[in-house]
């Protein structure tokens, strides 16, 4: 159980002599200490792992305190550990993918100037993230959650000479901000009535049934901590910062904003489990926003040019697809699907990622076409994760979705509904990216040629000819293609082979999650409609953009624009609030509150030019004034003596 | 047959307007410092008049601090006026108003 701390303090310890000895190290070293570093505490997740499972059910759940950081009157809050089901489950998933994107950075990343930088964010993000998932209180927890915020920033602008990269960086951090102020917000609440933040203390007692919560109190604890989600997790009305953080390199697309980070969000709504139990309506905001979002960005997508802000709209949307789960009790079929979707999202992003690398950074599916002769290992292995993600049986996608519309169709048939209009809307979109990117003619030949002459960064040296990705980049996509071929079982729903409910079920008790009981013979129609609909969507998809490379009544510009949501808060900023802003700094600050100081200035200084006549610079004046002033106080004095 | 308490009390009552007006009116710096010790004394003056006339030794005592504290001003005084003489021929009090706002 000791090898619980290896797992934080390798990418810790990898981080700072990164910080420090980067330069020293540089290309290729920093990129296999990295390596290691994550890899190492993944084999040290599956230890404790394999521990966990060899005690009873009952008892798998340690805590280990490193150190008290807070000890404060009665309040205690500790840098400590809390090795359970579900956290180790998440750890497992966040190293292991980790390992494998640090692994591909290598070979992405080579020739980059700032190379160790990269890789020191890199494990700084991966220690980070294993403290949100591990930590043993919501305020460790916190800590952890800030810090995956700062490595996003520092990943997403990581060519901060870009502009566009600075500003997305900017805007990704800022909009993460309103959600963490909810997730404030919820330690205040949770403080002030709890007084503790330990999940031993709140959670336990709730989960365990020994404890309840007025419903006010848990609807709005719950909905602060979602509005924390909601920020992380790209949901509406906070999902704007996700495709705009693809200005990062690929790795960190696929690490930070596919299948680890954005899943904080779908952790933390988890663990709250016991507490949104507690909430009439909780649940019902949660669902119907992810159900909301999940369609909304699946529209989106079916509008967009680039490769890669189409996969970050898809993640958008599978994010919707996991909290529609979990608003609806069902927290395994949520949590499934996110570890479905860290595989085949991944392998996504870093088949795209070697797709941009063998077209010289050009991510614009317009300018593809024709790749599938020149990309021999990623084209197969991209064409798993799109059925994984199109849900087609047996691959991955196919078996998490289905719990959740199972989950949903118990919870409404409206939230199932949308689910399959999403799925359909989902393989479509999935299958114009491919036929654009790998089928069709090549219309990158003239364009590649004239990238290649203006000289290219890093591989500029064999510009013209498409080429497939170094080994350390394609290895990774060959493991991420089995495990989305075969991941699935982890959680087979028949014969008794539905290993992670097992697992997880300590964690979500019965008192505390709604078991869905829907009929052998719904699920299978449910599983039924969801397949037509994403074959269905398969067949529009790939039979529409056959040949055809623009067809403007299938991509209209409101799409494109992505419904003009962003568009329109740039209005309202940059027009009202800018007036607003403005009446502020020009009226009330530089009239009003500088009045206020320079008022109180010239009065000083009008006060003082009159009151410096008196000193003469006479000493016959001075000896006067003392006269005076001598002969006042002895009258005074006499006075008060008379009376 | 004694002299009246109140004859040196009016005595030094004289004795201190003449010095606060000399001190108010001359102007070369020397006669202004003799005429602050011609006040002090004055005050001593009283000083004593109430010991004797009160039977009180505490009224002498004041006098030698009033003693000590001029000696040690007439020290610091001369010392400026000293300078103040090397600096110019004949220094009077208003010449110098440097200090003034």
């Amino acid at each position: 159980m000791n090898a619980a701390y290896a797992i934080v303090a390798l990418p810790l310890a990898g981080a700072i002599i990164l910080l420090f000895g980067g330069r020293v190290l540089r290309e290729p070293l920093s990129g296999w200490l990295a390596t290691i570093m994550a890899a190492g505490s993944f084999v040290c997740t599956v230890i404790v792992w394999v521990s966990l499972l060899g005690r009873s059910t009952s008892s798998r759940a340690v805590e280990k305190n490193i150190f008290t950081w807070m000890p404060v009157g009665a309040l205690h809050v500790n840098f400590g550990l809390q090795l359970d089901p579900l956290s180790v489950l998440w750890c497992l998933f966040v190293t292991g993918v980790g390992s494998l994107i640090t692994l591909y950075s290598i070979g992405y990343m080579h020739g980059d100037p700032s190379f160790s930088r990269f890789f020191f964010l890199l494990n700084a993000f991966v220690f980070s993230m294993i403290v949100l998932v591990l930590a043993n209180n919501f305020l460790f927890s916190f800590f952890g959650w800030e810090g995956v915020g700062f490595c996003s920033y520092g990943l997403v602008g990581f060519w901060f000479e870009r502009e566009s990269a600075a500003v997305a960086a900017k805007k990704a951090f800022v909009t993460n901000r309103i959600g963490d102020f909810g997730f404030m917000i919820a330690l205040f609440l949770m403080f002030q009535h709890f007084g503790s933040f330990n999940y031993s203390t709140v959670l336990a007692p709730l989960a365990g049934g020994s404890a309840i919560l007025p419903n006010a109190f848990a609807t709005g604890l719950a909905l602060m901590l979602f509005l924390g989600a909601v920020g992380k997790s790209a949901q509406i009305p906070l999902y704007m910062w996700l495709p705009d953080a693809m200005e990062g390199p690929t790795p960190v697309s696929a690490l930070i904003h596919a299948a680890t980070m954005v899943t904080a969000g779908v952790y933390l709504v988890a663990r709250a489990a016991p507490i949104i139990h507690f909430s009439s309506s909780a649940g019902w905001v949660i669902s119907i926003i992810g159900a909301a979002t999940a369609l909304l960005a699946a529209t989106i997508a079916c509008g967009q040019n680039d490769i890669k802000r189409v996969l970050a709209y898809s993640t958008v949307s599978q994010l919707g697809y996991m909290f529609l789960g979990e608003g609806t009790g069902d927290y395994q079929a949520g949590i499934y699907h996110t570890v479905m979707h860290a595989f085949f999202k991944a392998l996504l992003f870093l088949g795209s990622g070697a797709v941009i690398h063998a077209m010289h950074d050009e991510q614009d599916m317009k300018r593809m076409g024709g790749l599938r002769k020149y990309l021999p290992i990623t084209f197969p292995t991209f064409i798993i994760g799109y059925l994984a993600l199109a849900a087609i049986p047996p691959f991955d996608g196919f078996w998490s979705k289905d719990e959740i519309l199972a989950a949903a169709w118990h919870k409404s048939p409206a939230l199932w509904v949308v689910g399959v209009i999403t799925a359909f809307l989902t393989a479509y979109y999935m299958s114009r990216l491919i036929r654009l990117t790998f089928w069709g003619e090549a219309r990158w030949e003239s364009h590649a040629s004239a990238h290649g002459a203006a000289g290219d960064t890093g591989h500029g040296e064999h510009a013209g000819e498409p080429h497939e990705a170094p080994v350390t980049m394609t290895l990774p996509l060959v493991i991420l293609a089995v495990a989305s071929v075969v991941g699935w079982l982890i959680n087979a729903p028949f014969g008794g082979l539905d290993f992670m409910d097992k697992w997880l079920a300590p964690v979500f008790p019965t008192t505390i999650a709604a078991s869905v009981h829907v009929a052998t013979g719904t699920k299978w129609l449910i599983g039924l409609v969801a397949t037509v609909a994403a074959i269905a969507g398969l067949i529009a998809g790939l039979g529409l953009w056959r040949t055809a490379v623009d067809r403007p009544a299938l991509e209209p510009a409101v799409l494109g624009h992505a419904w003009y949501i962003d568009e329109g808060i740039a209005h309202v900023v940059s027009g009202p609030l800018t007036g607003l802003a403005t009446a502020f700094s020009f009226v009330v600050d530089a009239r009003w509150m500088d009045g206020v100081g320079r008022g109180i200035s010239s009065g000083v200084a009008s006060s003082g030019r009159a009151l410096r006549r008196v000193q003469t610079g006479y000493v016959r004046n001075y000896a006067l004034g003392i006269g005076i002033g001598a002969a006042a106080v002895l009258f005074y004095v006499s006075l008060r003596a008379g009376s | 047959m004694s002299v009246p308490s109140a004859w040196y009390l009016v005595l030094a009552a004289i004795l201190f307007g003449l010095g606060a007006t000399g001190l108010l009116v001359r102007r070369n710096v020397l006669v202004m410092f003799m005429c602050i010790e011609l006040m002090l004394n004055a005050v001593n003056l009283t000083f004593v008049t109430f010991a004797r006339t009160l039977n009180d030794i505490g009224g002498q005592v004041d006098v030698f601090f009033v003693l000590v504290v001029a000696a040690a001003e007439v020290v610091v005084g001369l010392a400026i006026i000293v300078a103040m003489f090397r600096r110019r021929a004949a220094a009077t009090a208003d010449d110098i108003h440097i200090l003034k706002g």
